[in-house]
């Protein structure tokens, strides 16, 4: 055995982690078009090299939908994608989705034995390439599904938690439907995540597999509103409750009411769900900003400023309180945002919109801030610095720092339990809520947080409610 | 989809009534609550307050003046033909309570949304009050209809053409003067009418709600595009809405944020009329 592994070590060549080509800087800061082109089969099979089949492997560990990674890529590498794709199926309904948009670096990327004293293997890449291959080139093939049930499940909401909920119940034969309040499914995919991210045919065509395995979905009916959650009890015998956070929050400054200052949901939805970036084809316009400035360092930050660049913007600003140190957003976001020609204004607090007397903003007074004593996050508090005000001319404001709680659905539902901030309390362990009969999961509980996070509740989720549908607890 | 089942064009053309296949939300409309409408995939989602529901009949009464291209787009609708999406009912409905005597005020086509709370009003035992007015006799529409669900009706033309010759709020003036026991002003109607209707009853001391119309997108809260300025404090009127007390309203706020768009109105709705053809008689 170790006589074998000697003969074999030089002969292997070390491969280096393979980058996905992608969209020049200064070409697609102008276009719609998705940034990484993806890896061809060669560069797949070649990065799938690079895993070494751990026994026990910690990436798995990392992944809240649990997949099996080392199963999926040793398929890659022998080139059987079809054999890839179903692995991935097994444990996760937006594989196309879930490789493009996860934070693979801090969960299984960031948990890759390969990765201690090299780059982690690309398992974020290859999960997409293999979504992306099977959906371009592949034939149809779909899980075995379980005999039917005869049990109904009403999800609410088509996000990424609700999906999960619904692939991973379908299978289970249980006859489920979707609630989506927009009129496309696929909830923050859609409307929040750009096309240049995450193009919507991706989204729809994950939907249209839900469709294939038998789900229904049904579009435009705002749960609370449309129908109560305690009428869906009537017709169904349980009811998820994936409906996001929802609620926009502004700075609470002077002049937020002049025309060009957004929420993010605003200037995204406008953007992506209603496609206003190619107006007057589409209907639905947004302001073509010369000069926009996004408050926040987050994700949905980095989208809206990169988002602006594309809608024509001269300077697309980035103004955060704290440091770039500090930023929430992911690194390889914050890097795209650099490269494009964001820029940004760290240590710097909004403090006022100015506006004319037309209405429109003309610009924003800031104030400079430095850094103190760690807060309640451990990240160090901004604190302002006395007398340092300044303006930056803007046409265009972006109010990303954060979500709240949408009371629309919560407020209609008596029995739900909320927590202070009125999200969903439900058992973090099965998504139960205090009504029967009724779970939830996703940013409806946790807050705003990500789409993987949200999928893993979704499964958990998932898992308890068909315990309780077929046993009864 | 959601089928137009009837079609009528009022006011010389200018403003159209639908009713529409729409069973489930047809069950659930209360008076004052609204819809959201796309006519095609490329559509704006644009939101409209109900004038009438037929449960029976599965049906909506949507009621609309051609003002841009969507509207525009949505007059090219026959019956037949069927909007992509609609979304409802969505809002808060209007608190009806029994008050005693109560003033409706509605002006173009305010008076639709007005219609459905003015008969709720007297339905309840209110004795109603109505005024609505229009620019002439021509563009005013629902007099019979807001004649049969009032007990007594006064009608004003801004051009005198018909009923008394000026604004609604002249006769309020002198209808909140002769009747000091009215309890309740519902006032619908174009921004600067329930803005001064608003000064008005304020100055009588009488509680007054008004129906707003901010842009709005989702419909849902999610999005703080349709936000007003409600006492000092940041409301949506999609969900908190769309009726609201019209002496905390910013009025100035509303009118502002409703020009957000007009030059990318124009550029749409040019291009519409050159693609169709400009038919209607708006005068333009």
């Amino acid at each position: 055995m170790a006589e074998e592994e000697k003969e074999k070590a030089p002969k292997k060549e070390k491969i280096p982690r393979q980058k996905m080509p992608e969209q020049p800087p200064d070409v697609r800061r102008r276009n719609f078009e998705e940034v990484p082109y993806g890896y061809t089969p060669e560069l797949a099979m070649k990065e799938a090299e690079r895993c070494i089949q751990c026994k026990d492997p910690r990436c798995r560990q990392g992944c809240p939908v649990e997949i099996d990674i080392p199963g999926f890529i040793k398929f890659i590498k022998e080139g059987d994608f079809e054999g890839a794709i179903r692995k991935l199926w097994e444990k996760n309904a937006l594989p196309a989705v879930c490789g493009r948009v996860c934070p693979q670096e801090v969960q299984c990327e960031g948990l890759c034995i390969v990765g201690k004293k090299d780059e982690p293997v690309a398992i974020g890449n290859l999960e997409r390439f293999a979504a992306d291959y099977q959906r371009l080139h592949g034939r149809e093939v779909l899980p075995p599904k379980a005999e039917p049930t005869g049990k109904k499940v009403a999800v609410v909401g088509s996000g990424p938690s609700g999906l999960t909920v619904a692939g991973d119940l379908v299978l289970k034969g249980h006859d489920v439907t979707i609630f989506e309040a927009l009129h496309a499914p696929g909830g923050v995919l859609v409307y929040g995540i750009p096309e240049f991210r995450l193009p919507k045919e991706i989204v729809f065509s994950e939907c249209n597999y839900l469709k294939k395995l038998g789900v229904k979905i049904e579009c435009s009916q705002v749960i609370g509103r449309s129908e109560t959650v305690d009428e869906l009890l009537e017709n169904f015998d349980a009811v998820y409750l994936g409906v996001g956070a929802g609620l926009p929050v502004f700075l609470k400054i002077p002049g937020e009411h002049y025309i060009g200052v957004y929420s993010a949901n605003e200037y995204l939805t406008r953007s992506n769900l209603m496609k206003a970036y190619d107006f007057p084809n589409y209907d639905t316009p947004l302001v073509r900003g010369k000069n926009v400035a996004t408050f926040g360092g987050g994700n949905v930050a980095m989208d809206s400023a990169r988002t602006a660049l594309r809608m024509g913007a001269e300077h697309s600003y980035i103004i955060y309180r704290r440091s770039h140190a500090e930023l929430p957003a992911r690194a390889a976001e914050i890097h795209h945002a650099e490269e494009e020609g964001v820029e940004f204004l760290f240590l710097t607090n909004p403090v006022r919109f100015l506006g004319n007397d037309d209405g429109f903003l003309t610009g924003v007074e800031c104030l400079k801030m430095e850094l103190g004593e760690p807060d309640a996050s451990g990240r160090r508090r901004p604190v302002p610095i006395p007398g340092s005000e300044f303006q930056v001319e803007i046409d265009t404001a972006i109010i990303s720092i954060g979500s709240g709680a949408n009371p629309l659905l919560t407020k209609s539902t008596p029995g739900l339990a909320l927590n202070k901030w009125g999200y969903i309390i439900a058992d973090p362990k099965t998504g139960k809520t205090m009504k029967p009969r009724v779970w939830a999961g996703g940013d409806i509980v946790t807050g705003a947080a990500t789409v993987i996070l949200a999928m893993g509740a979704g499964r958990m989720a998932s898992n308890s409610i068909h315990d309780f549908l077929t046993m009864g607890w | 989809m959601f089928e137009i089942v009837e079609r009528q064009e009022l006011a010389q053309g200018t403003i159209i009534s639908n009713w529409v296949k729409a069973p489930k939300i047809a069950q659930k409309a209360k008076p004052g609550q609204f819809v959201i409408l796309r006519a095609n995939e490329k559509g704006e989602r644009i939101p409209l307050t109900m004038a009438d529901t037929d449960p029976e009949r599965g049906l909506i009464n949507i009621i609309y003046m051609v003002v841009g291209k969507s509207t525009a787009l949505f007059k090219t609708l026959q019956v037949g033909d069927s909007y992509l999406d609609v979304i409802g009912p969505l809002g808060q409905p209007t608190h009806l309570e029994k008050v005693g005597k109560v003033v409706c005020v509605g002006g173009g086509t305010g008076i639709a949304v007005l219609h459905p709370i003015t008969r709720g009003l007297k339905q309840i035992g209110n004795h109603v009050i109505s005024i609505i007015g229009a620019r002439s006799k021509d563009l005013l529409i629902l007099e019979d209809k807001m004649r049969a669900a009032s007990d007594e009706l006064f009608v004003c033309t801004d051009d005198g053409s018909y009923g008394h010759h000026g604004f609604v709020t002249d006769v309020l003036k002198k209808v909140l003067t002769d009747n000091k026991d009215i309890g309740l002003a519902v006032c619908i109607g174009p921004v600067p009418m329930m803005k001064f209707c608003s000064l008005m009853t304020k100055d009588f001391g009488v509680k007054t709600l008004v129906s707003l119309n901010p842009i709005m997108v989702d419909g849902t809260g999610m999005c703080g595009c349709c936000r007003v300025q409600v006492g000092g404090q940041m409301k949506f009127a999609c969900v908190d809405g769309p009726e609201f007390d019209g002496h905390e309203t910013d009025f100035e706020e509303l009118t502002l944020r409703l020009r957000s768009y007009l030059p990318e109105e124009k550029i749409a709705y040019d291009q519409f009329k050159a693609q169709h053809g400009h038919k209607c008689s708006c005068g333009t």
